[in-house]
């Protein structure tokens, strides 16, 4: 009976654990050292134009989310099914399937939020980030190990998004979520909205200085 | 099997077409109703938001048929048109696109013409939807639904008149891509209501329409609102489409004015309004039924 149990443990040993060292690196570097926007700078252009308000940059993670994890597991899986010549084309089969069942789902569900990011859930096929998994990491690689990169991934690209959006909405327009955030009396003594904040110049002026936050903190991160 | 082979590329890229063509196929055609009824129901609450009364999705249906009596066509020289189609499946911006923004800018001095290429427009002559609101004090509004030109893509609108066929008593307006701060103000509570309380015609009974005055329009101006700064081509656009659109209806909305001067009959209610702004009936009684 002791053999036994000895046994199973060894078997376990043998097995990788879900979250092994090597597996939460793969969800946490890209939040920061490797983080897809501020350290690759892919993605940059819907980062650019989806974050005026915190709910679009939200609802645009989400959905990145999904497509990248939906994309990523089922190329992961094919992986030593898809012929080579035609891996660039199958990739994109997948993803734009992908995208274009988020964006009906969306349409279907949650229609004045699917209006407000109108083409920009289309364009997740062009997201570098999505082409750029699926090729450096998930056709390499497990599933599983391809869905933690996933995840960290739009985390990562999520992340950015939404800490952008909270100073332009919160900036540009006094609210959060679209909730008026400013009181009125601020107005009333002068203050007012940042209009610049709204346009697309300010939001990469956010990211650099996101940027420039990143590497004061992260050292390795400076080149030399 | 070699993977890499030309049989196995084409079996697999076959393969793979057909199962992401069903795939997709099978979610539009399930998801259609949905969608379907996210458009109606916009639509719908715009449509009673251009009369003051804010309605959520779910309930929009039953505030709509609730609140919106009759449906009529309007037909190129401005007259009622007698035929089967509803206003609500009118699809004005389809109408705009195919063919009748081309007739407008064809005919932009020459009304008669205008209206007699209207006429012909189409299987049986353009359809120009009007709804009839009316309020739960008896008040009637007429809303129009309007289409046009911004900077970048199409901007559209519903606009209230008052049953004088001459005072403005509400107006919404929305766009596909107008620029966020600039253009797409318009969409905002500020560009609109000023709207409210307007005049189509002045003191000589000509059609003026409501124009949006760049740098703000002066005290008092019957026929102006306040532009938009840094977003002329979208203000402008707007002035053109409220011109162009109630100048369709402005012999329906005149014949409206003569039979109002001979009932004379919202002359009772005056005095208690006057002194609530002109859209805060609906809304009040709407609150007190919640």
């Amino acid at each position: 009976m002791s053999t036994a149990v000895a046994e199973e443990v060894k078997e376990e040993v043998k097995k990788e654990p879900l979250f092994s060292k090597k597996n939460k690196k793969l969800i946490t570097d890209p939040l920061d050292d490797s983080n897809p926007i501020t350290v690759q700078v892919l993605g940059i252009c819907s980062a650019l134009a989806i974050t005026v308000q915190v709910k679009q940059a939200v609802v645009m993670s989400l959905s990145v989310l999904v497509v990248l994890i939906g994309s990523t597991f089922i190329t992961s899986v094919l992986r030593n099914m898809i012929p080579s010549r035609v891996r660039i084309i199958v990739q994109l089969v997948i993803v734009a399937a992908m995208v274009i069942l988020v964006d009906q789902v969306l349409k279907a569900f949650v229609y004045d939020v699917s209006k407000q990011l109108s083409v920009f859930v289309g364009l997740i096929i062009t997201n570098c980030i999505i082409m750029g998994r699926i090729e450096a990491f998930s056709l390499a690689n497990k599933p599983w190990p391809s869905f933690l990169d996933a995840v960290g991934n739009a985390a990562g690209y999520g992340l950015i998004l939404i800490v952008v959006a909270f100073f332009r909405e919160l900036l540009g327009s006094g609210k959060l979520w679209g909730f008026q955030l400013i009181p009125q009396s601020f107005y009333d003594m002068g203050y007012s909205n940042n209009g610049l904040m709204i346009l697309p110049p300010m939001a990469l002026i956010v990211v650099g200085v996101y940027i420039w936050v990143q590497r004061s903190k992260n050292t390795k991160l400076i080149e030399a | 099997m070699d993977i890499n082979s030309n049989k196995y590329t084409f079996i697999f890229s076959t393969v793979m077409v057909v199962v992401v063509g069903s795939l997709l196929a099978i979610a539009a055609v399930g998801l259609k109703p949905f969608q379907a009824e996210n458009v109606k129901r916009e639509k719908m609450q715009n449509i009673l938001s251009s009369v003051g009364i804010t309605v959520s999705a779910e309930e929009a249906s039953d505030k709509f048929n609730q609140y919106i009596t009759d449906q009529i066509i309007i037909n190129g020289n401005g007259e009622v048109k007698e035929t089967e189609i509803k206003a609500f499946d009118v699809d004005v911006l389809k109408d705009y696109k195919s063919g009748m923004s081309n007739i407008y800018s064809a005919n932009k001095d020459d009304e008669a013409a205008m209206r007699k290429e209207l006429m012909s427009f189409g299987k049986d002559g353009a359809n120009f939807p009007l709804f009839v609101y009316s309020g739960d004090d008896g008040s009637k509004k007429y809303i129009v639904p309007m289409v046009g030109k911004g900077l970048w893509g199409p901007i559209w609108g519903y606009i209230a008149i008052n049953s004088d066929g001459n005072t403005v008593a509400g107006a919404t307006f929305d766009h596909k891509t107008e620029t966020p701060g600039l253009g797409a103000e318009i969409k905002e509570n500020w560009f609109s209501a000023p709207f409210v309380g307007k005049t189509l015609f002045d003191e000589n009974g000509n059609y003026v329409s409501v124009s949006v005055v760049k740098g703000g329009a002066p005290e008092g101006d019957m026929h102006g609102v306040d532009a938009i700064s840094g977003g002329t081509i979208t203000s402008n656009g707007v002035s053109e489409m409220v011109y162009r659109t109630l100048k369709i209806y402005e012999p329906y909305f005149k014949s409206l004015n003569k039979s109002e001067v001979k009932v004379e009959e919202p002359e009772v209610e005056m005095p208690v309004s006057d002194s609530l702004p002109a859209d805060s009936l609906p809304v009040d009684t709407l609150n007190n039924q919640i």
